[in-house]
């Protein structure tokens, strides 16, 4: 997969979150070097998803700054859509868009955001969807593929945008287990590849064999990051240590 | 037959006073009540989907106007706000139509069918799961962009058969537009069904009339609800999700 642009870095520095008053993140500050595959695990309201979408955006974090290349898009008069439509997500729901086929969910944002004329954006959207294998259902209705399928396209759709960095917030945990090893490939092909990704999941197989970093994050703090090796084979805190027992 | 039976049916369904006006109410009366209804239909689509958006605004300043435009015109008599927008309006110096009462009459019921019809598409605007906006933004489209492109069309479809209500109620409603005062060549099913009723002294005309409102609102019903079938039945998943040959799409829809 080589359809991205050159790859940029990720930091986000102090960020907090507060729901209401209950606050779900801590002061995270973690750098996401140029092409490198960080993984965020952590037990389930540790407030792994709600960091991921504060990096686009998609959640306003309380406080903090985040920045992508050399961009600070926390700055106040930051286009948003603009740094969105070079982030690419991909969801745990897929969220594919149910009233349009397969092509049309890829060529949209083709069209309306990068003004594409509609036949380069066909084209772009067809190679895509050729990469992920597919280009013969891109006449279909999201509803009519399965959740593998689905979320290949969610992947492709994303991709065709010739993203500088990808998020996938626990693109795997809404499918069948016989399902996910064809997303983890893709997104392992999309990491060796040199894309810069940031990857919220409960696959810490993925993690080890994918990531160049892995962070683990428990009630809102991070609590201890490294590269896999060492996350896994000699966690320092007694929080990751149980973390990881309970998952395997 | 009774004496009562009879006397029922000279005034309900008198076969020589229901053939004496139907002439006129297919020839004038159809199409000025479809005229107006399709006016109504315009402006109150149009109006609600404006009017809609309003009331999901985070901005109070813009979804407090919305709130109360639709409490108002759903709120009041119809019968009195044909009267407000159509002697009212003329009255207050906003003769945007002139003198010409038809017009202001489809306003007035295009404004109340606004009110009616933006409380629906609101409902399915809102009905449209949160992923799909957050999929939508997060590649770069703006807010009304995500509206016009991904919610909007998915919440409409969504309510289409209580859009239908809707229009029905828009058919039926268009009867009050006599209170305006009409040409005899602007009348609508119903004026021409009264007048003929109080030429005749029977009511045989109205029930002629309401034969011709069923011929309207029956097949309307039909329609929408086999377009709705259709574009169910277009995004019903296939049993066997990933054969090696697509079949052709016409097949599915």
């Amino acid at each position: 997969m080589v359809s991205h642009r050159p790859s940029v870095g990720v930091r986000t520095e102090g960020i907090t979150k507060a729901f209401d008053r209950n606050p779900v993140l801590r002061d995270i500050t973690l750098t996401v070097d140029p092409g490198t595959t960080t993984c965020i695990i952590g037990p389930s309201g540790s407030g792994k998803s709600t960091f991921l979408r504060c990096v686009n955006r998609l959640e306003e974090p309380s406080s903090g700054r985040i920045i992508i290349g050399d961009e600070d898009i926390t700055r106040a008069g930051t286009d948003i859509d603009a740094v969105r439509s070079r982030v690419g997500m991909v969801f745990q729901g897929f969220n594919l868009f149910p009233h349009m086929t397969v092509l049309r969910n890829i060529t949209l944002a083709l069209t309306r955001v990068k003004r594409m004329p509609t036949d380069e954006a066909v084209h772009v959207a067809e190679a895509q969807l050729d990469e992920v294998g597919l280009l013969d259902m891109k006449d279909r209705r999201p509803a009519q593929l399965s959740g593998g399928q689905q979320q290949r396209v969610a992947i492709a759709r994303a991709l065709a945008m010739r993203p500088q960095v990808m998020l996938f917030d626990e693109a795997t945990s809404a499918l069948d287990p016989e399902l996910v090893k064809g997303i983890l490939e893709i997104m392992k092909r999309l990491a060796k590849s040199g894309m810069t990704m940031m990857v919220v999941t409960h696959e810490l197989r993925f993690a080890r064999e994918a990531a160049h970093q892995v962070v683990f994050l428990d009630r809102g703090r991070m609590i201890e990051r490294g590269p896999p090796q060492q996350m896994f084979n000699a966690p320092a805190s007694a929080r990751l240590k149980e973390f990881l027992s309970q998952m395997l | 037959m009774p004496e009562g039976m009879q006397r029922l049916w000279r005034t309900f369904f008198d076969v020589d006073q229901i053939l004496a006006v139907l002439p006129e109410l297919l020839a004038v009366g159809v199409p000025n009540t479809l005229l107006l209804a399709l006016i109504a239909v315009v402006i109150g689509s149009c109006l609600g989907l404006v009017v809609a958006m309003m009331l999901i605004s985070r901005s109070a300043s813009v979804r407090l106007p919305a709130r109360a435009f639709v409490d108002v015109f759903r709120g009041l008599p119809v019968i009195l706000t044909i009267y407000l927008v159509g002697q009212g309006l003329p009255i207050a110096g906003i003769r945007i139509f002139g003198g010409n009462s038809y017009a202001y009459a489809a306003l007035a019921l295009g404004l109340i069918e606004a009110a009616y019809i933006s409380e629906i598409f609101r409902s399915g605007i809102q009905s449209v799961e949160r992923g799909q906006m957050e999929a939508s933004r997060s590649l770069g489209l703006s807010y009304f962009e995500t509206m016009r492109w991904v919610i909007v069309p998915q919440g409409i479809r969504r309510v289409l058969p209580a859009l239908t209500g809707q229009f029905i109620h828009i058919i039926k409603g268009s009867s009050l537009v006599y209170l305006l005062g009409l040409l005899p060549d602007q009348r609508e099913i119903f004026s021409i069904a009264s007048d003929a009723a109080h030429i005749s002294g029977t009511l045989s005309p109205l029930v002629a009339a309401g034969m011709v409102y069923l011929c309207l609102t029956i097949p309307l019903t039909y329609a929408v609800n086999a377009f709705d079938r259709r574009l169910r039945e277009g995004e019903r998943p296939l049993s066997e999700p990933a054969p090696a040959v697509a079949p052709a799409p016409a097949h599915q829809s």
